[in-house]
């Protein structure tokens, strides 16, 4: 009998292992490296403040209440806008995945206005609804309806036909099929299309307090920046950051609840 | 009850699929379709069950309608076709929720259902949860929970491994002798054919036509035992000489799509 050679072993590599540590330590090493580089006076503080004096800004921030005011203002812009643009979207999404008629009507209109920057439209929403709340809520509306319509619609498609074949084999009424088939099977798209819709609405309620308002945490960190104070603009964007964050485990726990089945 | 299949044509576009196909299936009778990919059987099996409208042609029953049939023309699906957000009671459950039962005979019948296939300490998984064969169960279940007159099996093994099919074989040969359906069931695998159907037909390739009916006289509860192995294999064989240069052709086609 000839020798015999194991077979090497050449498997391994590139699967993803979860390693929990590894981002703090890197959130954490970045941050004092930062603190480290401005108590040295590296980085000048008018221009990129330590994280030590955006605490203490957001600290004196929340203290005050200033902070609390702003972000409520904000809140008061997206909140509506969000969920009036969400409705609007939704039904008019559902009805062009449902209906082909709407489809052919509703598709080439909204692929023509879906690119449109919506802030662009801010300028001529003031001129309708004035300069107050309305215009931004309107703003914030119009931008999250187009993608809602898009992901509604596409969320439809890409429920599998033969489900609804099957539906129609059991003698389902149309009305059923909807209900107990496409609207399920659509709804881990319409949830996905929340999260853009929601980042839409966060961009855009910033970029609208920056153009005109004198609340909210876009205004706040515009008026920030013109007075120089870094640290306050920094607390600023930290505050959208962890709004950001909020928003998006919210609705990560409103898929987990209503996708269990996934 | 008796289902007759007269002149049926179907053409998709220009390309004509199935071409003047009659064929009457007796009542209770178990009737396999086989045939090259793309011989149009599942189209015909699409419009037995009227989802499918013929260019020409009619499918009817006769014969006193069935009382007790809340869906006279059932499906088994290749792919299951589960809702993946019910469970399997509630998988079983969507074929009767339309019909104005109550909810004490939903209950009953879907408990029925799930027993008869061997599902019933599974009522509260989810499809995931489920291996395939478990999967094609609650198909099986769901269709037998309306009590259909036909029931029309579209590939209803093709999607399982082989050990599985086997079981299921022998769970669809149990459950048939006990539920008096007529049946049709499109397949390309010549085993189940020959160990399900009572008679065979055999379909060219497209445009699909009727070749051939191969009745195979030994019951289909009888087949199982040794004495008729011989005829299995013979049957096997016949079919395979039917079908064998199609399926070669078929295979070589570059298709248009």
């Amino acid at each position: 009998m000839s020798e015999r050679r194991p077979v090497p072993f050449r498997g391994g590599g590139f699967a993803p292992t979860p390693r929990r540590v590894v981002p703090w330590i890197v959130f954490a090493v970045l941050i004092g490296l930062w603190q480290a580089a401005s108590s040295s006076g590296l980085l000048p503080s008018l221009f990129m403040p330590s994280p030590a004096a955006i605490v203490r800004a957001l600290y004196d921030l929340w203290i005050d209440g200033t902070l609390m005011e702003h972000v409520t203002a904000s809140l008061k812009r997206i909140v509506p806008g969000w969920i009036i643009g969400t409705a609007a979207g939704l039904a008019v999404g559902l009805a062009m995945g449902i209906f082909s008629s709407a489809r052919a009507a509703g598709l080439p209109i909204v692929s023509a206005l879906f690119p449109i920057p919506k802030i662009a439209l801010l300028p001529v929403l003031i001129l309708w609804l004035g300069i107050g709340e309305p215009s931004k809520v309107a703003t914030i509306a119009l931008g999250v309806f187009f993608p809602t319509v898009i992901s509604a619609y596409t969320a439809c498609d890409s429920v599998p036909r033969n489900l609804i074949r099957m539906g129609q084999s059991f003698g389902l009424p149309a009305r059923d099929i909807v209900t107990k088939i496409l609207l399920p099977g659509a709804m881990p798209g319409i949830l996905a299309g929340f999260r853009i819709s929601a980042s839409v609405a966060l961009l855009l309620v910033v970029a609208a307090e920056m153009i005109g308002a004198q609340h909210g945490i876009g205004a706040f960190v515009l008026t920030a920046g013109n007075l120089m104070q870094t640290d306050q603009l920094l607390a600023g964007v930290v505050v959208l950051s962890v709004l950001g964050l909020l928003i998006s485990w919210g609705l990560g726990a409103i898929e987990r609840s209503v996708l269990r089945w996934r | 009850m008796p289902l007759h299949i007269e002149g049926v044509c179907h053409n998709y576009g220009p390309v004509a699929a199935l071409d003047t196909i009659d064929l009457d299936i007796a009542d209770g009778e178990t009737v396999a379709l086989i045939g090259p990919s793309g011989c149009g059987k599942s189209t015909l099996l699409g419009i037995i069950g009227g989802l499918l409208q013929p260019t020409s042609g009619r499918v009817s029953l006769s014969g006193p309608p069935s009382a007790d049939s809340l869906n006279p023309f059932t499906y088994i699906f290749q792919d299951f076709a589960l809702l993946p957000w019910r469970s399997v009671a509630a998988n079983v459950a969507l074929a009767l929720e339309h019909r104005g039962l109550g909810a004490p005979e939903c209950r009953e019948r879907v408990a029925a259902a799930l027993a008869l296939t061997g599902l019933t300490e599974f009522a509260a998984a989810y499809p995931k949860q489920l291996s395939g064969g478990m999967r094609q169960r609650v198909g099986i279940a769901r269709a037998l929970v309306v009590r259909p007159s036909v029931m029309l099996l579209d590939e209803p093994l093709s999607a399982l491994d082989a050990q599985t099919r086997e079981l299921l074989m022998e769970d669809l040969l149990a459950i048939w002798a006990r539920e008096k359906s007529t049946r049709v069931y499109v397949t390309h695998n010549l085993e189940e054919a020959a160990r399900l159907a009572d008679r065979v037909v055999v379909l060219s390739r497209r445009p699909g036509r009727i070749r051939e009916v191969l009745r195979i006289d030994v019951p289909v509860a009888e087949r199982g035992r040794p004495e008729h192995t011989a005829l299995l294999i013979d049957v096997h064989r016949r079919l395979w000489a039917l079908i064998r240069d199609e399926a070669a052709t078929a295979e070589r086609e570059i298709l248009n799509v």
